[in-house]
């Protein structure tokens, strides 16, 4: 561990100071990055030195640091999260990168989540979504049947907890060339679609879900699957598909 | 007399919850128009309390630091939740769940408030079923469980690795319904930076919104925390790295009791550490010891070999291993609770047998061999494979393992670069949740008036040492179930009161000592980093204030961390502004906190003349190196009440009556 080679790279990482102002890419180097360090703690290690030369650190979203709770984005050499696969970016390691390399770093870029600082963007919208619809309207009354009195088939249960897999990074949004939501809202329609709980909201659900998505300026789906290829959860397209079937069916009863 | 009361309510212990539902005060439904409540955090504690709150009818407002409520730590959590369903016919009951985590608590909780949690928590897995949440199921339909460490019975319900994820996203999306219906109004990207007390009474906060800078002014009928603990006072643990004291410490300066600060977990299953630079640690979910078995090499040379490189730990003979675990504790084995295991850890490293190659020597194996060779033949028979080869066995049980804890293995090899599947495991305790926190009643009430604490800031049900998938539990139990009806008891005398005005002196005085203390931070022109101090508290903390507490070492730990509070004051460099979204400012003040909490802390653990749970004194041990309680002089919960300086607080005893339990020395033999 501590006998391994480190690693000098060089950064460009894309400095913006709030929201009205123009941001442009500034150049780091940084030295001795062991390869056993996340790439956040390899930014920690940048922000370091930036404070004690009494320079402004650089802004970016992160807080579990072991890929569940979404904060962490970063657009990384173009890919959001980075170049390796099913991973958040807190959870990508220096050992994925080449001593002497140079690392593009930007924030995940689409209309429907502005940049607030740096590499931090708002994905606010992403919330805004899921109060159009991503729930069951049941209230809490410790009354409710018994959990197990409704048995639900074990495949339907494990792709419903494959799609609630979700942790609402918005990589699939950032990898997408048209700024779609698809992935996101298609995850949370079918995690409920495929619950009996979830069946009988099911067709307003659509409806308004993906009418916010557009509403918040979210692009259409063109079908091309990099959502799929950069979801650190691995959130399959077969999900939009589901989605599609429930709007169309949804649309045409309603 | 003390100035605690824990308002126990009268009656034998199955019939408290019950009695105290059927007389406590309610208010109408068009009453709780009127009313406003606050809530700090919404983890499962604050989420599922916001949330219920609203669909009551209250005005809530809620508050996270996160981007999004759904980013709260509880959506760390792995492992699972416990409820007492007994839906595998082993033998659960209520009264078992209850006894389970008295004994596991080490005898220091409150028996009233346990017992309601083993009570509720049934309720909680059919909200969540009911909610949408996707757990574990068997090939019938039906819920699966798994077993966690000091429990003899199986009843975790589980969602793969990702079971506080799925329960947040629960509340989450009961909260959702609710901000749609304007019920909750959501701040996210702020901090609570004060609570506002008017007439004695909790009446608001003073937050920051993190994006903007500016220092807000929010009113309430009362306050809720749920705000989670404070591990990182310890800089490294497996908390995220957002989570903080603040919020619970400035309602401790504000009057509310500080309850044994000292009762920490230091979780038996994470990634040890790899280097200096390293910000934060990996927990490896508890239930992988339903399956891991725990070893050291037998032999000190061979335990070299394996840290210098020259030796693989698969080639290391059976008999040349160490089950210590097993060893110890026959009848619990690699399933003892997690205080015992990890002492146990730190005792085999500290005798020199550790395998990783840190400062310290500081790793255990965690093998999954056996389990895959087990699972591998289980299911060659299953699939009617006659003399199956060793390679198809193997095959086979990775498969199985995969299925459990595919996640998991996931996570570890990406961390270490290392294949679980064919290498044991190599882990080590951490810092991982506070049992301590702000001492509340039976109504989830500080005593501080219409200020509550829930889920980790609260001290109420786990004692000295939580057992595995208790947190969720708790968690839940207090903001769906719990917290509704006392705090309606509570309000029920404030349907009269209207509006609370911010423009009170109290808001004044509070809003001006938040922004006096946030501008103290800025212009301190110091040259030295915020994190640069919080590790040199950490290192304190874990050295001093860790797995093993001696009065020497925490007499030194107080002086030490209390110079290390005046040298940030004096040196500590934030840069930027106070009016813009500044990260940096964000943890010097949480770190702040953090170094006052840490003296206190130490003052806590000096006090405890007794080795308990999670809170171990080298001077208070058995002969055979197990925790000696004293519960003669011990049997109390300490409420320290905040008077200046940190470690000059006031001690309050609230004594623990066993009415129902017997007091026995916890054996996992």
């Amino acid at each position: 561990m501590s006998a391994e080679k480190t690693l000098n790279l060089t950064l460009k990482v894309w400095r913006q100071k709030n929201n009205n102002a123009k941001g442009s890419l500034e150049t780091y180097p940084v030295k001795d990055i062991s390869p056993g360090s996340s790439f956040l703690e390899m930014l920690d290690i940048l922000n370091g030195g930036l404070i004690e030369k009494g320079e402004s650190p650089v802004t970016f979203d992160h807080d579990c640091r072991e890929g569940i709770c979404g904060s962490c984005s970063l657009y990384i050499n173009g890919e959001p999260h980075g170049p390796a696969r099913l991973v958040t970016t807190c959870q990508l390691h220096m050992r994925s990168f080449k001593d002497g390399e140079t690392i593009y770093i930007e924030p995940f870029r689409a209309k429907a989540f502005p940049v607030i600082k740096d590499l931090m963007v708002d994905r606010s919208a992403f919330d805004r979504i899921q109060h159009a619809g991503g729930y069951i309207s049941v209230n809490t009354s410790g009354n409710t049947q018994d959990a197990n009195s409704i048995p639900i088939e074990k495949e339907n249960a494990d792709e419903a907890f494959y799609s609630a897999a979700c942790i609402g990074c918005g990589a699939c949004v950032a990898a997408c060339k048209n700024a779609s939501a698809s992935l996101f809202v298609a995850a949370k329609v079918s995690q409920y679609a495929l619950l009996p709980q979830g069946k009988v909201e099911a067709k307003d659900r659509v409806l308004n879900m993906v009418k916010q998505a557009e509403k918040e300026g979210f692009g259409p789906c063109s079908n091309t699957g990099a959502c799929e290829v950069e979801c650190p959860k691995g959130i399959s397209i077969e999900n939009i598909a589901r989605m599609n079937r429930e709007f169309l069916s949804a649309s045409i009863s309603k | 007399m003390s100035k605690l009361d824990s308002k126990i309510p009268n009656g034998p212990l199955k019939d408290k919850w019950t009695n105290y539902k059927n007389n406590i005060n309610l208010v109408n439904p068009a009453n709780k128009r009127n009313i406003d409540v606050i809530v700090v955090g919404t983890g499962l504690a604050g989420g599922s309390a916001a949330a219920t709150l609203a669909e009551l009818g209250y005005n809530v407002k809620a508050f996270c630091y996160q981007d999004s409520p759904r980013r709260a730590h509880s959506i760390a959590a792995q492992g699972g939740i416990n409820a007492a369903k007994n839906y595998q016919g082993d033998g659960d009951s209520t009264y078992r769940l209850f006894y389970d985590t008295i004994k596991g608590g080490d005898y220091r909780s409150r028996e009233a408030n346990v017992y309601r949690l083993a009570e509720v928590s049934t309720n909680i897995i059919d909200q969540c079923v009911a909610q949408g949440v996707p757990f574990a199921r068997d090939y019938g339909g039906l819920l699966d469980n798994r077993s966690f460490g000091g429990v003899l019975v199986s009843r975790t319900f589980y969602a793969k690795g990702q079971t506080g994820q799925q329960l947040l996203l629960g509340a989450y999306s009961a909260m959702n319904r609710q901000i749609a219906k304007g019920k909750i109004q959501m701040f996210n990207r702020h901090e609570m930076l004060d609570v506002v007390i008017v007439d004695g009474k909790a009446r608001g906060i003073i937050a920051r919104n993190l994006v903007t800078g500016e220092i807000e002014r929010h009113s309430a009928h009362a306050v809720v925390l749920g705000t989670g603990g404070y591990g990182n006072v310890f800089f490294l643990s497996t908390n995220a790295m957002g989570s903080n004291v603040t919020a619970a410490w400035k309602a401790h300066k504000k009057g509310a009791f500080f309850a044994n600060p000292c009762y920490t977990q230091i979780h038996p299953t994470c990634v040890p550490v790899h280097g200096t630079e390293q910000s934060k640690l990996t927990l490896m979910s508890e239930s992988l010891r339903n399956d891991g078995r725990i070893w050291v090499p037998k032999n000190l040379k061979d335990a070299e070999g394996v840290r210098n490189g020259t030796l693989k730990p698969t080639n290391i003979k059976e008999e040349d291993r160490d089950y210590y675990l097993e060893r110890r504790y026959p009848s619990f084995g690699n399933l003892v609770p997690r205080d015992v295991a990890s002492r146990a850890a730190k005792e085999r490293c500290d005798a020199g047998y550790g395998v990783v190659a840190n400062d310290t020597n500081e790793g255990v194996f965690l093998d999954f061999a056996a389990a895959i060779q087990r699972y591998g033949s289980e299911e060659a028979l299953v699939k009617g494979i006659s003399n199956p080869s060793q390679e198809q066995v193997t095959a086979l049980g990775e498969k199985v393992i995969e299925n459990k804890y595919g996640n998991l293995f996931d996570m570890y090899k990406q961390i270490t670069d290392d294949n679980p599947y064919k290498t044991p495991m190599r882990i080590y305790p951490a810092v991982h949740y506070t049992m301590g926190g702000l001492w509340v009643d039976y109504n989830l009430m500080t005593n501080v008036e219409g200020m509550y604490a829930i889920g980790e800031a609260n001290f109420s049900d786990h004692g000295a040492n939580r057992l595995g998938a208790s947190a969720l539990m708790q968690g839940l139990a207090d903001g769906y179930f719990v917290l509704p009806y006392t705090i309606g008891d509570y309000l029920a005398n404030d349907i009269r009161t209207g509006k609370i005005s911010t423009d009170s002196p109290e808001f004044e005085a509070a809003e001006k000592k938040a922004k006096d203390e946030i501008n103290k931070l800025i212009n301190n022109n110091g040259t030295k980093k915020v994190d640069y101090f919080h590790k040199r508290l950490g290192l304190i903390m874990w050295n001093k204030v860790g797995m093993a507490r001696t009065t020497e070492g925490l007499n030194e730990a107080i002086v030490e961390i209390a110079a290390l509070r005046e040298e940030f004051y004096k040196d500590v460099r934030v840069p930027g502004t106070a009016d813009e979204l500044n990260q940096e400012l964000e943890k010097a003040g949480r770190v702040a906190d953090f170094l006052e909490l840490g003296e206190l802390f130490a003052r806590d653990a000096l006090e405890r003349e007794e080795s308990c749970g999670g809170h171990f004194r080298e001077e208070y041990k058995t002969e055979d190196g197990e925790a000696l309680r004293r519960d003669d002089e011990f049997a109390f919960v300490s409420a320290w009440e905040y008077t200046g300086k940190p470690s000059d607080a006031i001690l309050h005893k609230d004594k623990l009556e066993f009415e129902n339990v017997e007091l026995k020395t916890r054996s996992y033999k």
